[in-house]
């Protein structure tokens, strides 16, 4: 089950990367999503899949969405010939990609040098109630500055998408 | 495989066959109650009293030529009622209609009449309510003409602004349900006060219940607030491209969405499947007919209620439903803890 | 006997270095694609597929350790993701309404 769900996430999110028309990368990327919030049910975490769902593949992705269809967003025009791939041109772009290739080794590599960890500890699904206790005394602080950087972020994000008024 | 694994896929297929049942049955009843609402006979030719409407319908659309706008993003175009079709089905899974039951002493430990028995099932409920936004924005945008793209697009911001209210109500019952699981909540309403005043949570909650069925109506595009696919003002909104099979599919995912919202509601303010006069194992009886009951209200107020314009209708869900949910919120909160319920 | 046969399967049970695996795997595309794509809208979802990798890690260390922390930071990290997201994009839609392009190399008014 591991293995789909992250092949899933995997290829989805190279094809979101590979793809011309921003539309599909939205769409392949709320695939994305969702194969990571079958990955978050597998490590038994059911209220990290359901936001994950709610907030990123639901509401997140909307407004990308919104945006791509309102400003009907070009394919990418580029000094390059249109007809190759952008992963097979030259200059930035295979620069990039020869980038996270080195960074994908080192991590692995770094990973495999901290020693194998065996199997998950096993534990019991997490309650929601559990994380809202926490939410609620420890962590109530960030909570409640969180709630003003969405306020924030909401005002900022509509004072600078407004029309200029003459 | 053993006896509860057949009784489960069993119980699979009738949920299954079961909404597309109670789809088609809604067709029907939409019909007959517009016309006796209209004062004139509704169909009542095709089979007794009109009973084979519905099925009529289905295959004269099946029979139309499936049409495609030959600008339109061909892979999209097909996906956009897929999605909303499995959208309206696979909220229905999580949702208890039933207590455990025994179907009659088969199988001796009871199974809850509940597809798939999840410890979070209201918020995967709500999850999958946010997912159906894409059938209706694909849709929308896939079928490159005006009308149909700003269909989707006020139908879609719609839905998402009425989500709020939606979940703010959801969350009022959740302070008194305690508990993210559906059976909880309901088994919580089991019970009586006095002897004769059920113990649901309607009562406990009522401006959350007038709260969440507006915001379901809201939510599935139903009248008074179905201005994206009024046909008199956009041609037909978001599906006015797709024919044949497709528009079956949109107008199947709507009235399974209504039974879906209809069923929640029920499950968390109107105490589920319990009821007197019937042992447990009969509940889904009167799960049905509470059902039926707000069905009901959704055909009638679609036939009495003039249509909300479309600026009235954003500003009744920012500034009228999403404050009243808030204050619901509120009060419910001190109440919960003034009277320990 | 077929009990004998899933315990043998039963090897390739993932443990946590093959969620840490995959998460540098989803970080690394994610900054491929910042590097990669000439289209702002692009760019930022591949911010949010680093986010996602990020996120990933959380909950695997938070199960491995037992805590509900993981969860609790991932809520966090989503919804300061999707602020970024809203101010990202209400800036590219003010950009395009300059520019009617989403090239980033086209935004040179600041260059010397």
């Amino acid at each position: 089950m591991f293995y789909a769900f992250g092949a899933v996430a995997v290829v989805t999110s190279l094809l979101v990367i590979a793809q011309r028309n921003p539309i599909h990368s939205v769409l392949l990327l709320i695939a994305s999503f969702g194969a990571l919030s079958g990955l978050y049910v597998l490590l038994d975490a059911p209220f990290a899949a359901v936001i994950q769902i709610i907030v990123y593949a639901g509401a997140i992705m909307v407004l990308f969405l919104f945006v791509v269809m309102l400003l009907n967003a070009p394919h990418e025009e580029t000094e390059f010939d249109e007809r190759t791939h952008p992963l097979l041109r030259k200059g930035a772009m295979r620069l990039g990609a020869l980038l996270a290739v080195v960074l994908i080794t080192e991590l692995i590599w770094a990973l495999r040098k901290g020693g194998e960890s065996g199997a998950f500890p096993s534990g019991s699904v997490t309650s929601v109630g559990a994380i809202g206790r926490s939410l609620f005394t420890e962590y109530a602080f960030p909570f409640e500055v969180t709630s003003i950087l969405i306020l924030v972020a909401m005002v900022g994000a509509v004072v600078l998408a407004r029309k200029e008024s003459h | 495989m053993t006896r509860l694994a057949i009784a489960q896929i069993g119980l699979i297929l009738v949920v299954f066959h079961g909404l597309l049942l109670a789809a088609a049955g809604m067709v029907w009843v939409e019909r007959r109650l517009a016309a006796v609402l209209q004062q004139r006979l509704g169909p009542n030719r095709v089979g007794w009293a009109g009973l084979l409407q519905p099925f009529a319908d289905v295959i004269k659309l099946m029979f139309k030529e499936e049409l495609r706008p030959k600008a339109a993003d061909a892979f999209l175009f097909g996906l956009a009622p897929i999605i909303s079709a499995m959208c309206a089905f696979a909220a229905f899974a999580v949702v208890p209609f039933g207590g455990t039951t025994t179907l009659l002493g088969l199988i001796p430990e009871g199974f809850p009449l509940q597809v798939a028995d999840v410890n979070v099932a209201i918020l995967v409920v709500f999850a999958i309510a946010s997912m159906s936004v894409y059938g209706i924005v694909l849709a929308g945008w896939s079928s490159n003409s005006k009308y149909a793209l700003l269909g989707g697009l006020r139908s879609s911001a719609q839905m998402i602004s009425y989500e709020l209210s939606y979940g703010m109500a959801l969350a009022a019952v959740l302070l008194i349900g305690n508990s993210l699981s559906l059976t909880d909540i309901v088994n919580r309403q089991a019970g009586a006060w006095l002897g004769f005043i059920p113990r649901w949570f309607i009562f406990l909650q009522p401006l959350g219940f007038f709260i969440f069925m507006t915001a379901g109506v809201a939510e599935t595009n139903r009248a008074p607030f179905d201005f994206p696919e009024a046909e008199q003002e956009l041609v037909a909104g978001y599906h006015t491209e797709y024919s044949s099979m497709s528009f079956a599919m949109f107008f199947l995912a709507e009235y399974v969405n209504m039974v879906t919202v209809s069923a929640v509601a029920t499950d968390l303010f109107l105490g589920g499947w319990h009821g007197p006069l019937l042992p447990e194992s009969l509940g889904w009886i009167w799960f049905l007919l509470k059902v039926g009951f707000l069905l009901f209200f959704y055909v009638w107020m679609r036939w009495t209620l003039p249509r909300y314009r479309y600026d009235q209708l954003m500003a009744f869900g920012w500034k009228v439903m999403l404050p009243l949910s808030v204050v619901n919120l509120l009060v419910t909160a001190a109440g919960v803890l003034y009277f320990g319920l | 006997m077929r009990w004998c046969w899933r315990e043998r399967n039963r090897t390739d049970v993932p443990t946590l270095n093959h969620y840490l695996v995959l998460s540098a795997v989803l970080f690394a595309i994610g900054t491929a694609g910042v590097f990669v794509r000439r289209n702002l809208i692009t760019i930022l979802l591949s911010i949010e597929i680093m986010l996602n990798a990020v996120n990933l890690t959380f909950v695997a260390f938070g199960r491995a350790l037992g805590s509900a922390d993981g969860q609790i930071i991932v809520f966090f990290v989503m919804t300061v993701a999707a602020a970024e997201a809203a101010v990202g994009l209400a800036i590219v839609i003010s950009l395009f309404r300059h520019q009617e392009s989403l090239n980033p190399d086209s935004f040179t008014a600041l260059r010397w």
